[in-house]
Order: C-alpha cells, then sequence, then structure tokens
C-alpha cells in the first residue's frame, strides 16, 4: 500500500531524514518508535504533504502512485489520514462544517453519491460514538479551548467520518491520561479493518496494548535501525534506547 | 479657499433660497458655511486628503436636489417584496422622503417618525433642542457643509417606556442620471427606557456617480437602548460619507453593526458622547472589500464620566487593490474613572496590492480605568490551512471556510435573528465571488422574509 525508499528529508539544510526504507502492506499496523527529535514527526508531516520539508532523494509510492507528486487534499481523498500531534485550533469553524466540507470533498473525488443532510447527520451521530464524543462538541470550534483529551479524540473523529485506508497517528497518546488513552485506543481498533493499515508513532509502549501492532520499528538518527514484532515495544519498554544507539554507533564503526 | 470651497460658496449663494425652510434654518445654514470655510480640507490626514482631491474636489458637475421629486410610488423604481419585511420602511428619493400623503405620522403610543422639516414644524420643542445645538468640536468640513446644505432627514421620537416592536429601517436610494450631492440629516431621540432598532440601508438603483453626506444626530435618555444597523450596497463610483452623533444619558445602551460588502468609497464616522455614568456602547463592524472599494471606519468615543463602557470590534478583509482605514479613538476625561474600554481591529489582507490602515488611539487622563487595545494585519493562519486540506479540503475551500469564520464572528452580533441569517448568506456568497453590485439591496433581496419578527432579546 504504502512504500518509502531511501527516503532523505531537510529542512532550511539540515538534514533530518537520511535513508528510510518502509514498506506497509493492506491490514498491517506498524509501530514506530524512538527517542525524541529523531524525525518520527517529519516522516508524518512528509507522507501528510507539509510544504516547509524538502525531499532530497527517494520517493514514496502510495497504491502504486507517486504520493509527493499529489497535493495535500489529494492525498487525503486517496485514503491517508494524519492524525496530529498538536491538532490545530480553527475559532469559528464549527466541527459539523469542516467535517461536512470534507466529507463532502472526498465523497465527490472518489465517485460517491453526495450525503443527504439526514445521512450526514446519522453519520456524525454515529461516528462521535467511536471516540464516546458528546454531539454538543459538533457545535463547537474545531478544537477551540478543547482539552489534550479532546483534540485527540476530535483527530480519530475525523478518522472514522473520512474512512482512510491508512491512517498515520502521530504522538496520539502524548498528553492524555489512562482514561482518555483507553477511548482513543479503543476507537482506533474499533476503526480497524483487514483492508486498512495504521501507522503508530509513539514513545511509549502503552499504547500498543491497545493497538496492537504486527511490525515495530525503531527511527533513530533519521533511520529505520532495527525493525521486529511487537515483542521489540516490550523490549524498548524494559531496556530503554541506550542499546539501540550503541549497537548503531558499533555498526556504523565498522 | 480651495476650489471646492469656492464651488459650495458659490453653489449656496445661488440655492439657499431655494432649500427647505424654517425660522431656525438660516442660521444653521450660515454657521455651516462658516464653519466649512474654516475647516480647510488640507487639514485631513493623507487617505481622507487624496479622495477629496481626486474624487470630489474636481468635480463641478455636482447638482443639488433642492426640491423634492414630483410623488412616485416605490414599487415604480424599486422591487422587492417589502410586503414581506416586517420593518417600518422609510425610503428617500434623491434625499426626499417618499410619502402620498402625510409626511409625519404620529403612532397610538406617540411614536413619531416622517420628515424632519415637518417635525420642525409640527414639534419644533422635541427637534430644535439637538438640531441647533452648537456643533461639536468634532465637527469636520463634512459636518459643516451637511449643517449648510441639508434638505430633508428621517426624524424618529420614541416617547418614554416605549418599546417599538417592529425595526425602523431608512433606504436611502439615489436615482439619477445627474451626478448628485446629497446632504441628508436624520434625528433619532429616544425618551427615558424607549427601544428602538434602527437599520439604515444606502442603495444605488444606476450607476451614475454620486456624493451623499449624511449625519444622524442620536440623543439617548436614560435607560434608553438604541440598535443601529449600517448598511449599503453602493455602486463602485459613488461616494459615501456617514456620521453618526451619539448622545448618551444614564445607563442607556447604544449598539451599532455596521457592514460593508459594495460600495464605492466609505467613510463610517461614528462619534459617542458618554455624559452620564452607566451607559454603555458596543460597537461592531465588518467590511469584506475588493476591487477599488474604500472603506474607513472612524470611531470617536469620549469617555465624559465614571463608570461607562465602551467596546469596539470591526474586522476586515481587503481583497484586489481595496483599502481599508480604521481609526479609534477613545477619550477617558480625568473624571472618568472605573472606565472600561477595548478595542480590537482584526485584518486579513488577501493580495499585495490591498492596504489596510489600523490606528488605534486612546487619550487616557483618568488613572483607575481597564482599557485595552489591539491590531492585526495579517493573512489566513497557515497551519489552519494546512490542518484543513490534510482532511481533503481544496486550498479554495478551506481558506473560503477560515474566512467565513473570521467574518460571522461580527455576524453573530446581529440581534434581530433573520437579518442575522441573511447576513451569514450575504457573507458566504461574498467571499465565494458570487455577489458583486447585486440588483437589489442587501435587504430587499426577495430571499429574504419577515425580517424583524423575532428580535433576539439580550
Amino acid at each position: 500500500m504504502l512504500k518509502i525508499n531511501n527516503l532523505h528529508v531537510s529542512i532550511k539544510g539540515k538534514e533530518i531524514l537520511k535513508g528510510v526504507n518502509l514498506e506497509i502492506k493492506e491490514g498491517e499496523v506498524h509501530a514506530i518508535m524512538g527517542p525524541n527529535g529523531t524525525g518520527k514527526s517529519t516522516l508524518a508531516s512528509v507522507i501528510a504533504g507539509k510544504e516547509i520539508f524538502d525531499v532530497t532523494e527517494g520517493s514514496i509510492t502510495y497504491e502504486g502512485k507517486d504520493l509527493l507528486a499529489m497535493s495535500v487534499e489529494d492525498r487525503a481523498r486517496e485514503g491517508i489520514f494524519i492524525g496530529f500531534q498538536y491538532p490545530v485550533e480553527i475559532p469559528g469553524v464549527s466541527i459539523t462544517n469542516f467535517m461536512k466540507t470534507a466529507v463532502e470533498e472526498i465523497r465527490r473525488y472518489r465517485g460517491l453519491p453526495a450525503l443527504s443532510e439526514l445521512e450526514f447527520r446519522k453519520m456524525m451521530k454515529e461516528k462521535a460514538k467511536v471516540v464516546e464524543l458528546t454531539e454538543k462538541l459538533s457545535d463547537r470550534s474545531v478544537n477551540e479551548g478543547f482539552s489534550g483529551g479532546e483534540k485527540k479524540r476530535n483527530e480519530i473523529f475525523q478518522m472514522a467520518m473520512l474512512e482512510p485506508r491508512l491512517s498515520i497517528l502521530d504522538e496520539t497518546d502524548s498528553g492524555l491520561d489512562i482514561d482518555a488513552l483507553r477511548i482513543v485506543a479503543n476507537g482506533v481498533t474499533k476503526l480497524k479493518s483487514p483492508e486498512n493499515s495504521t501507522v503508530v508513532i509513539t514513545h511509549y509502549q502503552r499504547l500498543l496494548d491497545y493497538i496492537v501492532p504486527d511490525f515495530v520499528h525503531v527511527l533513530f538518527d533519521g533511520k529505520i535501525v532495527k525493525s521486529g514484532s511487537k515483542e521489540l515495544a516490550l523490549e524498548l519498554e524494559q531496556r530503554g534506547y541506550d542499546w539501540i544507539k550503541q549497537e548503531y554507533e558499533q555498526r556504523n564503526q565498522h | 479657499m480651495t476650489p471646492f470651497q469656492q464651488f459650495i460658496q458659490k453653489e449656496f449663494g445661488r440655492l439657499k433660497a431655494e432649500l427647505p425652510y424654517h425660522e431656525t434654518t438660516d442660521a444653521l445654514r450660515e454657521r455651516g458655511l462658516e464653519s466649512f470655510i474654516q475647516k480647510d480640507f488640507a487639514g485631513y490626514r493623507k487617505e481622507n486628503r487624496q479622495v477629496f482631491d481626486t474624487l470630489i474636489a474636481p468635480s463641478a458637475e455636482w447638482k443639488f436636489q433642492t426640491q423634492p421629486p414630483a410623488y412616485r410610488p416605490v414599487e415604480e423604481y424599486f422591487h422587492c417584496k417589502v410586503q414581506n419585511i416586517d420593518t417600518q420602511m422609510f425610503v428617500f428619493l434623491n434625499g426626499w422622503y417618499v410619502h402620498r400623503k402625510d409626511a409625519l405620522s404620529v403612532s397610538e403610543d406617540g411614536v413619531i417618525t416622517g420628515s424632519i422639516f415637518a417635525a420642525l414644524e409640527k414639534f419644533p420643542q422635541l427637534v430644535l433642542p439637538y438640531l441647533t445645538q452648537p456643533e461639536s468640536h468634532r465637527e469636520d468640513s463634512l459636518s459643516a457643509l451637511n449643517r449648510m446644505m441639508f434638505n430633508d432627514g428621517l426624524f424618529v421620537y420614541v416617547p418614554e417606556n416605549v418599546a417599538v416592536e417592529k425595526p425602523v429601517q431608512l433606504i436611502s436610494l439615489t436615482d439619477s442620471n445627474e451626478q448628485l450631492m446629497l446632504h441628508n440629516r436624520n434625528l433619532i431621540v429616544l425618551g427615558r427606557n424607549a427601544q428602538l432598532s434602527f437599520i439604515q440601508c444606502d442603495d444605488s438603483i444606476q450607476f451614475q456617480k454620486t456624493f451623499i453626506n449624511n449625519v444622524t444626530q442620536v440623543h439617548l435618555e436614560e435607560d434608553a437602548r438604541l440598535s443601529y444597523y449600517k448598511m449599503e450596497n453602493k455602486n463602485p463610483e459613488s461616494l459615501l460619507f456617514n456620521e453618526v452623533e451619539v448622545v448618551q444619558k444614564a445607563h442607556s445602551q447604544f449598539f451599532s453593526n455596521a457592514m460593508t460588502f459594495n460600495t464605492g468609497y466609505l467613510r463610517n464616522k461614528i462619534n459617542v458622547y458618554l455624559t452620564e455614568p452607566f451607559s454603555s456602547a458596543h460597537l461592531y463592524g465588518l467590511y469584506l472589500v475588493d476591487k477599488k472599494q474604500q472603506v474607513d471606519n472612524q470611531i470617536y468615543i469620549d469617555h465624559q464620566v465614571p463608570d461607562c463602557e465602551s467596546y469596539q470590534l470591526y474586522k476586515g478583509i481587503a481583497d484586489d487593490e481595496a483599502k481599508a482605514h480604521f481609526l479609534g479613538h477613545v477619550v477617558v476625561r480625568p473624571d472618568a474613572q472605573r472606565t472600561v474600554a477595548a478595542q480590537t481591529n482584526r485584518n486579513i489582507t488577501l493580495t499585495d496590492q490591498a492596504q489596510v490602515t489600523s490606528k488605534p488611539f486612546l487619550e487616557i487622563y483618568a488613572d483607575d480605568v481597564k482599557c485595552n487595545h489591539g491590531t492585526t494585519v495579517g493573512q489566513l493562519d497557515d497551519e489552519a490551512m494546512f490542518y484543513l486540506r490534510t482532511r481533503g479540503i481544496c486550498e479554495r475551500n478551506a481558506r473560503m471556510l477560515l474566512m467565513f469564520a473570521f467574518a460571522n464572528e461580527i455576524a453573530n452580533h446581529i440581534k434581530i435573528h433573520t437579518l442575522q441569517e441573511r447576513y451569514k448568506e450575504m457573507i458566504r456568497k461574498r467571499l465565494n465571488g458570487e455577489l458583486t453590485i447585486c440588483d437589489q439591496c442587501v435587504l430587499h433581496c426577495p430571499h429574504i422574509k419577515d425580517i424583524g419578527k423575532d428580535i433576539v432579546t439580550a
């Protein structure tokens, strides 16, 4: 589904990603872990289409198409969803209006008939249940004055509304207490199907108790330095990242 | 003397005998002339001077309408679904009140409405104290010009304890092949604990150039409440100067909302005098200007006494080569302790050619006050744009959503529900580029129905 090949990315001349290789197939759940500042969020931003990053080398193909050539909105319409670590507050734009516009445009792009007002309302109601959002929230402005937990739940709510094929969740667990974490993680699990894939970017293993990954990758110094099964996450939780660092440095010396 | 001053002086000499007369008006007009001559246009700030120099002054083509045009029923030249609009409508054509019979009417509860000259004849005691009061220190050459040349205007008097249910709607139309210069003087007097919603709309029927210089005097007695809505649908050739002078007594409340969508050059000037304690003024404004439109909002709020409150929120979007100016001047006099004054002006420029000038000006002489002001001029928030696009929304629609949200904040303050809905629709259309000069005024569009049936009470 998504194939990242030797991806090099810089910002203002500074290289952040230094040759990332990653393949995600239909139905798989991948976790990308690693210490702070190693390029995890950069990877998510580049897939989303953020323009301040320069791709200097390599490629990303999504469903056989050149992802990097697509506009930000077309990536979303093609089925990529990014759950942001810091969702933006947008005063004056209601969640309902926001989602209505998004769903309309995506459905049109995918050649699906437009939803009636009633169908849309029904959909909003159903999807809000996924992350236990109250209906009251839908009249509020996007993320404005939301608590950390509400912002993350709102991200997963949007994911439910847009029905993506590939979701990349960037630090969705950060800043959440255990109850909020459970709600958010259960939401993601409910949305899982054999056709869609998920990439979870996280620091901690805890989220992976809920969203069980098929593969775990460690991103370090702009590269994926280690990949393994879900047990790797547990090992990282117990041993920290120092041994990864040492292994990586030793390998580089030879 | 400037050529324009010479022109006006000459025309005044020629026309003064034709202008409507009352025993008090000659002195008023002469005083106006004196003041007009004294106040040099060159004394104005640069932006205004340019308008005078390039648009007004060189033209000797200006014609004055000193006599009312022959009566024609409004329906003949102005098509609207008036029947469905639940307001009391007063139409002025080329500066004159259009009426078949009485120029003045008195309702059962004592509300007087109609031509200001008719009111001068019939109820001089209600008109003269305001009309002849000495000019304020804020009077500029245009207010003086109005004092000198005014022909007609709307008079509204609401006696004490009367709350007028239906909004009063003043519609000023221009329909002429000539280049008209019009000066209307309106007067709104609210007695103790009286209430009124007032909608003032200026509308061009043709594309002929016009110069409209209106002054509206407002007097609010103790506990009186006025909501004032200003809007216009003028052609790009029009020059519209609109000045509102508000004098407020104790516990009175003044609320205004000025929405600008279509205009040529527009100046909205509001002077508020808080003369007794616990009076408050809330002023809102929105301007969405494009092409070569120019809008200039000038606010002056005079906190003369303690315990008053003023609040200003003006927002605007300037596209193409449009220009927007905002000047917010707040004076807090030495005695005006415990004043609360807030002022905010936010602007978005969409092109490099669009110009926005914003001047907050707080003059504070009291020490126990809460005053703040904030001004921004910028572009749309990039982070928000990106976020919306990552949800599949194209750049154009993302921009629309953000601009709509920005503008809606002002529309949300409109207290007449149907008017508010209509405005949001207008904002949407305007931002969508579906609306330039509409055939019909904002308020008279056939899609708007039942205005005023459901005033939202605060």
